[in-house]
């Protein structure tokens, strides 16, 4: 056993924190400290994508051949530890993380040699349409079809998905559809490549509780894809999603963002007044931060075991859902932690959606929308697979086993 | 022993009940929470009309109730009904201190709020008092027959409708001193009084109200100088008493939604409320509701009690209400899925309401500490 990292990792560390010292732009760190990064404009998270693609970091995950700087799971959390105590901005996985796997693995040479560049210089900006409103955690159940036209040259899609995130901003989006009807449910599903400009598509926005626009409803009505838009085979795309959905898992934990949080609460309690002392100072706010930080110490160290593991070669199983169920806990806990802070001061409407009308809001602790994140975080333990539903797989595989 | 609300309670319950249900659906409100004021003043007017306020004062008063148990029964269906109407600012809290210390012409402004055509609101938290009532920095000088007033009050829910704001303000003591503070009654138009207004999370509208050398006739005091922390702390308690029945009635809401959704949403092929896991999260939030139903009674029926026996009522309530909410605003969400996150779905509102109870007049923890102080004192 050894704790601390190599010598190689520690440079390349180093060489993470000067790059982005250097290379980060103050007025979107700063976004990304006061909001964890809701109001983020498409050309904020543009420019840093532009950045990062510059020094070719956009794609760590990718392979050499296709422009990737293939870091292994080590090297992956060392940035995005760095990055988020920086408060960088995510990189909008969709097409980077999720797509792009699918693509080099399933997808034909054609596919890849037109799709990943454009990716990476920023042409094309990829959303996700796998849930439906009645395809939630059951993904299966799909009903959104794809029927191929006499011809044979176009797909004609119709159905509607939901929870499409950064919708709006996209001109592209990846489908599962169903193409066969009279199989098992999970065997009549391809995953398509559609044009958001396609006739017939229209998108809806979802206003979430906290005022926020990040999802959308997505209505297809007589879309047609032409068929080189299909990736690998008809009716395998249930194959590919579940590969991709194991990708969507990586840095599933969020410790960055957890760390960041806690950082934030520490600020807040060390500003705001309670019984005329600081409040970090109080026993019983003090020993809800120190347990969660507790619980975070350990989960950090739990998510370290299985990234070595993985830069080892082995793929994460069912670990991945634990670290779901944890990592989002711990972050829902941080977040609520954040909104007693600051007392009276979580009651104002501080979400971007009502900058304008709420001009002059009182931020006398510089908190920040810590009310409005409290809520737009509970959706965490909801998508990409709800706790429950990660819950049920740990209980199959490891008592099945 | 009888848990059973009296006849004349019973109809109140009924009557309002019926009324939200007709006259306040998810498309109103969720209209009004649009809207630039924040709240409706006909659906205000034809409240006053049924008696909602009057039903918050004695009759000595001018109305027909005041007790804990009439604050429990008419704040349990406005949050039943998700009403952001600010009752509580303009009747319990500003209405409740002019009834309880004014002089007669004062007296005057409770008959306007009981009928329904004034609006108040009570400035007393400040940028570093938290929930601490006691910590008092505005201040009120005496110069020859006037009163001056200088400072800044937080968050004061309802300030911008105000036409009258009772502001809390020290006249002599150290700023953590329950002796030395006095109540005004201050007109919204008075000469250096700025409101800075903006809307609330949980719908209504709320303001930082700045005082510049505020001058007031000594006639606008609310009784003796120096002596108004014991009223500001019993109000506080009556504040508390409703606010906790308000979130008893939205966790209702919450709860009775989730129990629908988890009977017709279907996954995998059956109602989602079948699936044990589930089931058992919603066992636990109905033993909640009832734990939640009894601190509220427990608070509404001390409320007329002596201090400590009321005060520890109160805080053991708020504090209780604080995890129960919680747990039931977070697990409904839950429960639901997505849609729970959606603006439009009745349930954000609601759960936004139960969740930001926690952050007027006192916190979870904050209750805790009192609770146990008010033991070891």
């Amino acid at each position: 056993m050894d704790l601390s990292y190599s010598d190689e990792e520690k440079a390349f560390r180093e060489e993470v924190r000067t790059f982005l010292k250097e290379k980060l732009p103050k007025d979107l760190s700063d976004k990304v400290a006061g909001s964890d990064g809701d109001d983020l404009t498409k050309d904020d998270m543009e420019r840093w994508h532009a950045i990062l693609n510059e020094q070719g970091w956009l794609v760590p995950n990718w392979p050499k051949k296709f422009g990737g700087a293939e870091w292994n799971a080590v090297q992956r959390h060392i940035f995005e530890e760095e990055a988020a105590a920086a408060n960088a901005p995510r990189i909008v996985p969709f097409g980077f993380s999720m797509l792009a796997p699918v693509l080099q693995k399933f997808g034909s040479q054609e596919q890849n040699d037109y799709w990943l560049p454009r990716m990476l210089n920023g042409d094309d900006w990829w959303c996700q349409g796998y849930s439906e409103p009645g395809a939630g955690s059951d993904l299966a159940s799909l009903k959104t079809t794809a029927v191929k036209n006499e011809a044979g040259t176009h797909y004609v899609v119709n159905g509607q998905k939901t929870w499409t995130t950064l919708g709006q901003h996209a001109n592209m989006i990846f489908c599962l559809v169903r193409t066969d009807k009279d199989v098992k449910q999970q065997e009549g599903i391809s995953f398509l490549l559609i044009d958001m400009d396609t006739p017939g598509i229209e998108v809806r926005p979802i206003i979430l509780l906290d005022g926020t626009h990040e999802v959308n409803e997505v209505w297809f009505t007589d879309v047609e894809v032409p068929v080189e838009n299909l990736v690998g085979e008809e009716n395998k795309g249930w194959t590919y999603a579940k590969y991709l959905l194991t990708h969507e898992r990586t840095n599933i934990a969020g410790v960055g963002f957890s760390q960041a949080g806690l950082n934030t609460v520490k600020r807040l309690a060390k500003s705001e007044m309670a019984g005329g002392k600081p409040l970090i100072q109080n026993p019983h706010f003090a020993a809800r931060v120190a347990q969660v930080e507790i619980d975070l110490k350990a989960m950090a160290t739990t998510n370290l075991r299985i990234i070595s593991k993985a830069a080892a070669g082995s793929a994460p199983g069912v670990e991945a859902s634990m670290l779901k169920v944890k990592g989002t806990v711990i972050r829902q806990e941080i977040n609520d932690l954040a909104r007693r802070a600051v007392g009276s001061y979580a009651m104002p409407f501080a979400s971007e959606a009502v900058e304008g009308s709420n001009a002059g809001l009182p931020d006398p602790l510089g908190a920040g929308p810590v009310a409005a994140k409290y809520f737009n975080n509970r959706k965490l333990s909801i998508f990409g697979g709800s706790n429950e539903i990660q819950r049920g797989i740990i209980a199959k595989v490891s008592m099945q086993g | 022993m009888n848990f059973d609300l009296t006849e004349e309670r019973q109809m109140l319950q009924d009557t309002l009940r019926r009324f939200l249900r007709d006259r306040y659906d998810t498309a109103t409100r969720n209209t009004i929470l649009e809207s630039d004021t924040g709240m409706s003043k006909e659906i205000w007017a034809e409240l006053a009309e049924l008696g909602v306020i009057g039903a918050l004062f004695t009759e000595e008063q001018g109305g027909f109730g005041g007790k804990g148990f009439d604050i429990a029964v008419v704040f349990e269906e406005l949050g039943r009904a998700g009403v952001v109407e600010p009752f509580l600012d303009t009747a319990v809290l500003g209405g409740g201190l002019v009834a309880d210390l004014g002089d007669e012409s004062q007296l005057a402004l409770v008959e306007e709020v009981i009928g329904g055509t004034s609006q108040m609101a009570f400035a007393h938290g400040e940028p570093s008092s938290r929930y601490d009532l006691n910590r008092v920095q505005t201040t009120a000088k005496t110069e020859g027959d006037d009163i001056v007033l200088n400072g800044h009050k937080a968050v004061v829910v309802n300030a911008e409708a105000a036409d009258h704001i009772v502001v809390s303000a020290r006249e002599s003591g150290d700023r953590d001193d329950e002796a030395g503070i006095s109540l005004f009654l201050v007109p919204a138009d008075t000469k250096g009084v700025t409101v800075q207004g903006y809307a609330l999370l949980a719908g209504g509208r709320a303001a930082e109200v700045m005082l510049d050398d505020v001058r007031l006739p000594a006639s606008a005091r609310l009784g003796k100088a120096g002596e108004a922390y014991a009223a500001i702390e019993a109000r506080i308690a009556a504040a508390n008493v409703a606010q906790c029945a308000e979130t008893l009635g939205a966790m209702e809401t919450a709860t009775h939604l989730t129990k629908d959704y988890l009977m017709t949403r279907k996954q995998f092929g059956r109602p989602i409320g079948t699936f044990q896991a589930l089931a058992f999260r919603m066992s636990d939030l109905l033993i909640e509701m009832e734990q939640a139903r009894s601190a509220v009674i427990n608070a509404a029926g001390h409320l007329e009690g002596d201090r400590k026996t009321r005060e520890s009522n109160i805080s053991a309530t708020k504090n209780l209400m604080g995890r129960a909410g919680r747990l039931v605003a977070e697990d409904s969400i839950q429960l639901h899925g997505g849609i729970a996150m959606t603006q439009e779905y009745e349930l954000a509102h609601i759960a936004k309401r139960i969740v930001m109870a926690d952050h007027r007049f006192g916190d979870t923890d904050h209750h805790l500490e009192r609770f146990i102080a008010l033991a070891a004192a």
